[in-house]
């Protein structure tokens, strides 16, 4: 199951690179709070955490394999 | 305030608790318990990633510019996810062709070449050195401020002289702590565990320090982070500078530092130190790959926090790469002061020694031993040894690595943000991705292409980043800034050919790739590989389809004791004796000094070189004693074919021979069957022949007696006559059962279906045998206990199963102390359960489960021949299945036997039993 691994990590990469990239990062670089916390800011952390989680779950499923 | 001895004896302690760290766990490895083999371990040395440049520059970035400072953790994030599809090939080949750099892996993929290991280990040592100025500046400066703040202009005045220079004591320890930990074995492929363990434990180190200090600001000097924004969103200097709203620098910038720094986490020479060359097993970096950014979110939490309370507490006041360390200072809480300068301290010390290590063993086996090569010219035997001497070299390098690094500090101090000096580190390493990653995947990756793109990228970057930073700390013209050199506004390095609106960073990055991809792949598309570069281009992108021993390429021969010599040379005698001993023993048989060495060996032999003195070098050294030419690229590639398609044939032919074996099995087993059906089938005939013979004969006989004796007696006559007939029915009898069992068989019986009651059946079987068990002095008994025993089926048929199975428990039991018993009781479901028992001799388990064959006879061993004819049990089975009953023995030799057969109470479904017989005939249920 390598092959299908791999294939699903490169497209998480591409979509943490889409998500981390103009333009999407325009639509929350703006003036805002969510909860108190800058919008920007709890974005970028969100997607990041995301990203992470997806690749630990990735990575796990693999060892089990 | 603290006391500048303070300082220095807690820095000193700390010095010497890394040095304790390394010390044990080189120890335990030596004795085989090494700390270095778990993913932790592996995700702690590769956050060497965060030097002082985090742990101080970040927050200065984030005063500056806001989140952009996240660029640099979130492109290393996008990298690690594809890690196990990068990096895992890249520890592959490394590993299986003993590579210990940059530099020597993009040599030995564009065809073990000396001249771009040498660039490679030139812009590594040049790209690298304004990075260890950073760590180093970044160390002096933190003990400045930490000794006398909230004095600025003490501070910025720094130390007086030379020997009061902090930096230069720390690069002297640290240059020592290189030498002991980083040099200690001569083959660099030999793991530095010591080193790896001293980098993980200040990983851990800076991450405390760290968190201490963001959530004392966080939390202590503020009330949490939501009054933190709060407060900065109030604050129109910090609303001005769009901290939280924006991305200054724009998008350009902020994608072209995602990219670099995505590339520079792997091509970082410590970095692929770390992660590439101390890597212990390929599963670690599963871990690894979402540990490591798990580190990166940690550590980058606090920093915007930190960063506006900063700026909220000085504002313009002091520089805000100082923030971190002034924040606890200017609350009087001076140990955790000196805590953070320690996590400070530690980021900066382990960048500084993976990276010292790892650029001098790129620059000494690919620089300098090929130089040396080629100067003694040491292609004539000569017979000393020189490991003493590459150990030596390393540590010389080691040394003016730490020079050259102390002396940019001293050139630039002060002249530069942290962040920027970083980036210019990343941009020059990243000169190395196109070679690399386009060689990893395709074949067509030239080394003409590689040699062009690395020298345009390299020199591209000198002149965009290097030079102006140069020029910015006055060394050069201040003209070459201000309107281009010489005056010409096109050649300006922050604007080449016009290209103005760019941040320098983004700049560079966008020239140089442009020139050192364009000229790769350029140059690869048009060029013409020779025999080495294809070979080794093969052996780099296809590194998953081969295994290790298809690698050979020596053609020619070469002595053992000439490779021993060779070897000795690099690695000291004993150690290249000890080589070929346990490669001979490997063999199954000692080697011969004066004996001509398989290829293996030679490429044994060039490999263990390689981590010794570089691929490049090794290739020389190995064919500089070899006799005779290496294989051309077709030669290499019919062996790797003819390897793998010999793996592949003698894969299919095992798994044909393994289905033919299979195959074998399953006629072997019904050929035996059908042998035995034959074999029972004419002990049937022959059974059934004897059967009729034994009344026939006595038919004739008797028949002959009243034919020649006319005069006989009316009442012998009579006798004999009742003989013939009685004798007669034997044989109809017989007969009847031979076409019963082919009727039930053929399914063409015509059975009368109607509601039987079971237990009256049973009584009356009983009844009609009454005689046999009578005459064979045996008991019966029935036993019927339940009402309603209704069943569906053919009265006759029931019955002739039932007296078939009471017959044969008469037969099987001893005269006179046999007892059988006949009993219907409650079965199982819906059923009704019928059983025959009798106390006789019991019946085997081989023969129970052959019991109901037809033909089958079980042999008495008292009898000595069967009893039967081999036909009751088989029809009482087909009766049972026509039933929708089922019939089994339960027996064990010595306690008798019971006949258990359940049919199912009337009133069900089953009332097609024409269609049933058909399909109970053919099928072979089996026992339970």
């Amino acid at each position: 199951m390598t092959g299908r691994r791999s294939e699903r990590l490169i497209a998480l990469a591409l979509l943490g690179a889409a998500l981390f990239n103009y333009p999407v990062l325009s639509l929350f670089a703006v003036d805002g709070k969510v909860l108190g916390v800058p919008i920007l800011f709890a974005y970028l952390f969100i997607v990041w955490a995301g990203l992470i989680f997806g690749l630990a779950r990735l990575n796990r499923a693999a060892a089990r394999g | 305030m603290l006391p500048a001895w303070t300082i220095l004896l807690v820095s000193a302690l700390y010095v010497g608790l890394l040095f304790a760290v390394a010390y044990t766990a080189d120890k335990l490895g030596d004795r085989g318990l090494s700390l270095v083999n778990n993913p932790y371990v592996y995700t702690l040395s590769i956050a060497v990633y965060c030097t002082a440049w985090t742990f101080y520059g970040s927050v200065g970035l984030a005063a500056e510019q806001g989140l952009a400072f996240l660029t640099i953790y979130l492109g290393p994030t996008l990298m690690a996810i594809v890690w196990w599809v990068v990096l895992r090939k890249i520890v592959r080949i490394s590993k299986l062709y003993r590579l210990t750099s940059i530099a020597d892996f993009i040599a030995a993929r564009y065809g073990k070449s000396m001249l771009l290991g040498g660039l490679a280990a030139f812009i590594a040592l040049v790209g690298t050195t304004p990075y260890i100025a950073l760590q180093l500046q970044a160390v002096s400066s933190s003990f400045d401020v930490l000794l006398h703040f909230p004095d600025m202009e003490a501070v910025e005045a720094g130390s007086a002289g030379i020997l009061d220079d902090k930096a230069l004591y720390v690069a002297v320890l640290l240059a020592l702590f290189t030498i002991l930990f980083g040099t200690r074995h001569i083959d660099a492929t030999e793991r530095l565990e010591g080193m790896v363990v001293a980098v993980a434990f200040e990983s851990v180190v800076k991450l405390i320090a760290f968190l201490a200090i963001g959530v004392f600001v966080t939390f202590v000097l503020f009330s949490g982070p939501l009054e933190l924004f709060r407060e900065a969103a109030a604050t129109p200097k910090i609303q001005e500078l769009g901290l939280l709203t924006e991305l200054p620098g724009g998008y350009q910038s902020w994608m072209a530092m995602l990219a670099l720094s995505a590339l520079a986490i792997l091509f970082l020479p410590r970095q692929w130190q770390v992660s590439v060359v101390e890597n212990v097993n390929e599963d670690h970096i599963r871990t690894a790959s979402w540990l490591f950014p798990l580190y990166l979110l940690i550590i980058n939490l606090f920093v915007l926090p930190v960063a506006l309370a900063g700026l909220l507490f000085f504002g313009d006041r002091i520089p805000a790469d100082d923030y971190v360390l002034a924040l606890p200072l200017a609350v009087d809480q001076g140990l955790l002061g000196l805590l953070v300068y320690i996590g400070g301290f530690s980021a900066a010390t382990g960048m500084v020694i993976v990276a010292t290590i790892a650029v001098a063993i790129m620059v000494s086996n690919d620089l300098v031993t090929p130089a040396l090569l080629r100067l003694r010219r040491f292609h004539a035997r000569g017979q000393r040894d020189l490991s003493r001497l590459i150990v030596t070299i390393r540590r010389v390098v080691i040394c003016v690595i730490l020079a050259l690094g102390y002396v940019y500090y001293l050139l630039i101090a002060d002249t530069h943000a942290l962040v920027s000096i970083g980036l210019i580190s990343f941009a020059a390493v990243a000169q190395f991705a196109p070679a690399v990653l386009l060689g990893l995947f395709w074949k067509g990756a030239s080394r003409r292409g590689a040699l062009a793109g690395l020298v345009a990228g390299f020199l591209l970057w000198a002149y965009t980043l290097l030079l102006p930073s140069l020029a910015e700390a006055g060394l050069l013209g201040e003209r070459l800034l201000g309107d281009g050199p010489w005056g010409i506004e096109w050649l300006h390095p922050y604007a080449l050919f016009g290209l103005e609106g760019m941040d320098p960073i983004a700049h560079a990055f966008f020239w140089t790739m442009l020139a050192n991809l364009g000229l790769l792949l350029g140059i690869s598309l048009f060029d013409r590989q020779s025999d080495m570069e294809r070979i080794q281009a093969t052996l780099f992108v296809d590194v998953f389809l081969r295994s290790e021993r298809d690698a050979r390429f020596w053609e020619g021969t070469a002595t053992v004791g000439d490779l021993q010599d060779l070897l000795g040379r690099f690695l000291g005698p004993r150690r290249s004796a000890e080589v070929i001993r346990e490669y001979g023993a490997h063999r199954g048989r000692p080697l011969d000094e004066a004996e001509q060495a398989r290829p293996e060996l030679v490429n044994h032999v060039e490999r263990l070189l390689a981590g010794s003195i570089g691929s490049a070098s090794a290739r020389v050294m190995v064919s500089s004693i070899v006799k005779g030419e290496a294989l051309s690229y077709e030669g290499v590639m019919e062996i790797l074919d003819a390897t793998s398609r010999a793996i592949e044939y003698s894969r299919r032919l095992e798994e044909k021979s393994q289905a033919l074996e299979d195959a074998t099995r399953e006629l072997r087993a019904a050929n035996e069957r059908l042998k035995e059906l034959d074999q029972l089938k004419d002990e049937f005939v022959s059974m059934v022949s004897h059967e009729l013979r034994t009344p026939l004969t006595s038919i004739r006989a008797f028949g002959e007696i009243l034919l020649n004796n006319p005069e006989m007696d009316a009442d012998q006559r009579r006798e004999f006559l009742e003989v013939v007939v009685r004798e007669s029915e034997r044989l109809t009898r017989l007969i009847n059962q031979v076409l019963d069992l082919s009727k039930i068989e053929s399914g063409s019986a015509e059975w009368q279906l109607q509601e039987v009651d079971l237990g009256r059946l049973a009584r009356e079987a009983a009844e009609s045998t009454q005689q046999l068990f009578a005459e064979r002095q045996t008991g019966l008994d029935v036993d019927v206990a339940i009402d309603d025993t209704a069943v569906k089926g053919d009265p006759d048929r029931l019955m002739q199963l039932i007296i078939n199975l009471l017959s044969n428990a008469s037969k099987f039991t001893e005269p006179a102390e046999g007892q059988v018993n006949l009993k219907v009781r409650e079965g199982r479901g819906d059923n009704l359960r019928l059983e025959v028992s009798d106390n006789g001799p019991g019946i085997s388990a081989e023969d129970q489960r052959r019991i109901f064959d037809k033909f089958h006879q079980v042999t008495l061993a008292q009898a000595g021949k069967p009893k039967g004819s081999g036909l009751g049990l088989a029809i009482c089975r087909l009766i049972a299945d026509a039933h929708w009953g089922r019939l089994w023995v339960e027996s064990e030799p010595g306690h008798g036997s019971t006949f258990v057969c359940e049919l199912p109470r009337a009133g069900g479904e089953h009332c097609d039993i024409t269609g049933h017989i058909n399909l109970a005939g053919r099928t072979d249920p089996e026992l339970e």
